[in-house]
């Protein structure tokens, strides 16, 4: 496979969380706002390539016993990164996410991508792979926390663009309003892709 | 006394580790379409999440913090649980095989269930001291334990209702626990 497709399979085909369920915590949790959205899917981005690249880098020294082990050493190194930068130079959202940094290391789909891919495939492609999951987990945050914050609040990225009697809907951005906006969401991507078969 | 009670009330109840914090859902979702497997998991979760919860509170106030590492707390905590879950799972198969058997394959699962690294950092967080850290893990191992099974026996009646296709499957596995979400929500201000 061509190192593009390795790239655009993660915007459709693997989408996540919604063609590939995994990775729910952050999905849910951090997704009352847009821009937390956005900012969670970044910070997993950031890992996500990281950890990709230099599982691949390392494939061949790696002894399979101790590979599992291994990728949590290097994910949870780059999270911690990923602390310490968001702590140094973006603090509101470091705030805004809380536990939900630390706990970027225990989402599935960044060791899954170790585990399936990186641990198989040569840099370039990882590389292209993380990018392509990452960018995917970030427009799907982004659209999520973007319908809830709507809904909820009637803002987008603060700023208001329902019209002036519009009653917020609360229940969006409470846990119940996540779990129910999610189902609908993966029930409307099942109508697209029967729409749109496989190819 | 009555702290401890309305702690543990908390834990299960008002703030419910999956349906209100939102940690743990992947395991949550992923096994609890058959009641059986639901309560081994949910066991497993209890053993391992108050056992991890003890000693990543030993280790942030033992060795990180006097040392002044508190910055690789995520790095230190997720070793731990890592190794913790092996260990278990090797002194289970020699001393206990009955109990090995009934959780022996939820085990390996437990380390990527953000449910026990997460309670180990809101343990640090709010800063319990030991026996509040001991309570508080247990409890909500129980409340993750009380969600997983309320769910399966919901998802155990899939087959035999009428659900249209588009959402066969995980979008109505999801809209119902939004609806059990909304229900543990009325317990909210039961305690402050």
């Amino acid at each position: 496979m061509s190192v593009v497709k390795e790239f655009t399979k993660g915007l459709w085909q693997e989408l996540p969380p919604f063609r590939l369920v995994l990775g729910l915590c952050p999905t849910l949790a951090v997704t009352t706002m847009a821009k937390n959205g956005l900012g969670m899917g970044l910070a997993t981005t950031f890992v996500l390539i990281n950890s990709n690249v230099i599982v691949s880098v390392l494939r061949k020294i790696i002894p399979g016993k101790v590979r599992i082990a291994s990728y949590i050493v290097v994910i949870a190194s780059f999270v911690v990164m990923a602390e310490l930068l968001l702590q140094a130079y973006w603090y509101p959202m470091y705030e805004e996410l809380g536990i939900f940094v630390p706990l970027i290391v225990v989402n599935c789909i960044i060791l899954g991508r170790a585990e399936a891919f990186a641990s198989k495939n040569p840099i370039v492609h990882s590389l292209a792979d993380g990018l392509g999951i990452g960018l995917g987990f970030t427009i799907s945050l982004t659209i999520l926390g973007g319908i809830r914050e709507i809904l909820g609040t009637g803002e987008f990225f603060s700023m208001a663009v329902m019209w002036p009697s519009y009653e917020p809907f609360s229940f969006m951005v409470k846990a119940p309003g996540a779990f129910v906006c999610l189902g609908f969401l993966l029930g409307l991507m099942n109508i697209i892709s029967r729409r749109r078969p496989a190819h | 006394m009555s702290e401890y009670l309305l702690l543990i009330v908390s834990a299960i109840l008002v703030s419910n580790i999956v349906l209100a914090r939102y940690l743990g859902n992947c395991p949550f979702l992923g096994v609890s379409q058959k009641m059986d497997t639901a309560v081994g998991m949910g066991m497993a979760v209890i053993f391992v999440v108050t056992l991890a919860g003890m000693i990543t509170w030993v280790v942030q106030y033992a060795i990180l913090n006097p040392l002044g590492l508190e910055y690789l707390r995520t790095i230190a905590f997720i070793l731990v649980i890592a190794s913790l879950v092996q260990l278990v799972e090797m002194f289970l198969q020699k001393s206990i095989p009955a109990l090995y058997k009934a959780l022996g394959i939820f085990l390996p699962l437990i380390t990527t269930n953000c449910a026990v690294l997460g309670i180990a950092i809101i343990n640090i967080q709010e800063e319990y001291d030991f026996m509040h850290t001991v309570v508080f893990s247990f409890a909500s191992g129980v409340g993750f334990t009380l969600a997983m099974v309320l769910l399966a026996s919901l998802r155990e009646r899939f087959p035999t209702a009428r659900i249209p296709t588009t959402f066969a499957g995980m979008p109505i596995a999801m809209i119902t626990v939004g609806l059990l979400a909304l229900a543990f929500l009325g317990f909210t201000g039961l305690v402050d």
